[in-house]
């Protein structure tokens, strides 16, 4: 589904992405973990298309085609999905009429008609209760006054409506408390199946305790340096990132 | 001849048609004196240095006018609050439409200047409060001289007003180039509650330069919310002077949104004149092409105890200008005084221009004082956000441009107002983002 070849990307002249290859198929959950600073948001956001990065070498290949001259709503209507570490707030535009904008935005994108007001009643009071989300919150303004739990919640419901092939998770955790990760999580996992596919980018391995994945990779100074099983997560919340510091730069 | 020689010789002529008995002549006269000396404001004044009026005064305007230009209801329906039950006072071409009209006299007046300077029952009102708190600057001078029509609102004490009052001026092009200068007086007693919607829609191509001027006296723990909507076209230029007095405990508000006209300057003063008073001032501002809107403000506290709030929202675009002057004054003996000013702005072009100036000055010593404003861009990251959603540039461009000034819009208490102010404003972003916004 996504084939990530040799990527490299800076930021004002600074190389962040030194080549990174990633190849991931439906059905499949792929953690990238790392230390702080190793580019682990700067590959969600320049996958999602965010314009401030220049992808100076490699590729990102959504089914077979390049998406690197695709704007981040184009992407998103071919199925790309990231939630955000820090949502932004848009007062007086309430949830459910931020999500009929969306989800008609890539509807008309991809040559529908908007969906009758009927439908979209139904699958938001499905996916609401899926997440434990209450109703009075769904006519609030966007993010405005939510707390960090409460955005984080509504990203995932975000991520349930618009159905993606393809979710990155940006530090969903940062922020929740027990309760409400387990909630974030169970949500994640009723939306996994056969074809789609997600990417939890996280620092702690907490995370992937409810979400369990295929594959964890290592992300340091812009380069996947080892990748493993679920069990690597362990090995790193038992023994940090120094260890894998020192197997680099031996 | 030049517009000034123009006005003060056309005043004359104009004295011989008024009724030289009426308890204003004196002060239309006086006034037309002080206009002569000080002539129509320039940039070499503080108060006017962003704001050229040049470009507007090249005109050669008919000052006085002709006829009125029948107008059917259903042409211009679109430009009035139509959807609730409203009291309508209606000009075109700067002549009372008493067809478009609903007026009242039933326990208060809802009618017309022309009648309130004519007829005895109104004179003690007149003599009380005409011209007693506009200033004495040359435009206020200019529209004082030649006052004569205009909206006249007498709310006696105790009276809850449920119908929205619309102020209405049309003009249709039957002059080349017109000049109005319309005339508002409105007093509201003691614990009484009004709502007024004021709006200037030209309907021509021809230029229209409207010089306004309104008095709001708010009476003891009176209530006062006042709209101005300032959509007008590309070729009518609006100077807006009001003026307001307030007593002990009122609550006036004057929310002015100012998406359109070629120039539009709008003069607004507040002053409090007792304990306990609570001013509102709020504004949203989007503009483009080649439009100016100058908001120039004054809030001044003269007893203890009171509150003011400003709140200037403004988004230009093109070769837009935009400019904030709020003056805050802070009496010595006006302690405890609460006053809060704010004035954030959008510029979406490269080439489009705000310019924002605080003045606040205090002589108090026991008082919250707050001001702040921001220039700025719509922010990147804000974008992005909205964009990995699926919407698109410019949908997204529009829902923060929205978001931006939304927090203005929250304290519009007529609902049906609000509601036609968010589709003004969706029509001027230009995009239809799915919903009723």
């Amino acid at each position: 589904m996504l084939e990530i070849k040799n990527l490299q990307a800076c930021v004002e002249d600074k190389n962040i992405l030194r080549g990174i290859d990633l190849q991931v198929n439906p059905g499949e959950v792929h953690a990238i973990m790392g230390p702080n600073g190793s580019g682990k948001s700067t590959l969600a956001s320049v996958i999602a298309g965010k314009e401030e990065y220049e992808v100076t070498a490699g590729s990102i290949l959504l089914d077979g085609v390049d998406i690197e001259e695709l704007s981040a709503d184009e992407r998103a209507h071919k199925g790309i999905f990231m939630s955000f570490q820090y949502p932004v707030e848009i007062p007086g535009v309430t949830v459910t009429n931020f999500m009929k904008t969306a989800i008609n935005a890539t509807r008309k994108a991809n040559g529908l008609e908007d969906m009758p007001a009927k439908d979209m009643l139904k699958m938001i009071r499905e996916k609401s209760e899926m997440l434990e989300i209450d109703r009075k919150f769904l006519s609030r303004s966007l993010n405005v006054g939510f707390s960090g739990g409460e955005k984080k919640r509504n990203e995932i419901f975000q991520l349930a409506m618009l159905e993606p092939k393809l979710a990155i998770l940006d530090e969903t955790d940062s922020g929740l408390d027990i309760d409400a990760l387990r909630i974030v999580a169970n949500g994640v996992n009723k939306l996994r199946s056969k074809d789609n596919a997600i990417i939890v980018i996280t620092h702690y391995q907490r995370l992937l305790d409810y979400i369990i994945p295929d594959f964890v990779h290592v992300l340091y100074e812009g380069r996947i340096v080892k990748s493993g099983g679920k069990e690597l997560a362990h090995e790193l919340e038992e023994k940090g990132y120094d260890w894998i510091k020192e197997e680099v730069n031996a | 001849m030049e517009l000034k020689e123009k006005l003060v010789t056309s005043f004359l002529a104009f004295e011989n048609s008024v009724d030289i008995d009426s308890p204003v002549h004196d002060i239309r006269s006086e006034a037309i004196k002080g206009f002569e000396e000080k002539g129509f404001p320039s940039k070499k004044e503080e108060a006017w240095k962003y704001t050229s009026l040049n470009s507007i005064l090249k005109h050669d305007y008919s000052v006085f006018p002709k006829q009125e230009n029948a107008i059917e209801y259903r042409e211009i329906k679109k430009y009035f609050l139509h959807d609730i039950d409203t009291y309508k006072i209606v000009f075109i071409d700067g002549k009372y439409s008493s067809h478009l009209s609903q007026t009242t006299h039933d326990g208060m007046d809802v009618c017309l200047m022309s009648a309130a300077l004519s007829k005895p029952k109104y004179r003690l009102i007149i003599e009380n409060y005409f011209n007693k708190v506009a200033t004495d600057d040359s435009l206020t001078n200019l529209n004082t001289a030649f006052s004569s029509e205009g909206a006249y609102i007498h709310i006696p004490k105790n009276k809850l007003v449920e119908k929205p009052i619309q102020v209405i001026h049309f003009s249709t092009g039957n002059e080349s180039a017109l000049m109005l200068q319309p005339r508002n007086l409105i007093v509201v007693d003691e614990n009484s509650h009004v709502q007024i919607i004021e709006r200037h829609q030209s309907l021509t191509e021809n230029p229209v330069l409207t010089n306004s001027v309104t008095e709001i006296f708010a009476n003891k723990r009176a209530i006062v919310d006042y709209y101005k909507v300032q959509n007008d076209n590309e070729f009518a230029s609006l100077v807006d002077n009001t003026f307001i007095n307030q007593k002990q405990e009122s609550h006036v508000s004057v929310h002015t949104f100012s998406f359109g006209g070629k120039l539009t300057r709008n003069n607004l003063n507040f002053f409090q004149n007792g304990e306990r008073i609570d001013s509102t001032l709020k504004g949203i501002t989007i503009i483009e092409d080649k439009q100016h809107v100058d908001h120039n403000t004054l809030v001044h506290h003269i007893e203890p105890n009171c509150e003011s709030h400003q709140d200037y929202k403004g988004i230009f675009d093109d070769r837009s200008t935009g400019v904030f002057n709020g003056k805050v004054i802070v009496e010595k003996n006006a302690q405890k005084t609460n006053a809060f000013q704010a004035n954030n702005n959008i510029l979406v072009s490269d080439k489009s221009t705000i310019n924002t100036k605080p003045q606040l000055e205090i002589f108090a010593d026991d008082v919250k004082c707050s001001h702040g404003c921001t220039i700025g861009q719509l922010d990147e990251s804000a974008l992005f956000y909205l964009r990995t959603r699926g919407i698109p540039e410019k949908e997204a461009k529009a829902l923060l441009m929205y978001a931006f000034a939304n927090n203005v819009l929250e304290s519009v208490k007529i609902p049906e107002l609000k509601a036609r102010i968010n589709k003004l404003i969706a029509n001027k972003i230009g995009v239809n983002i799915g919903f009723e916004l």
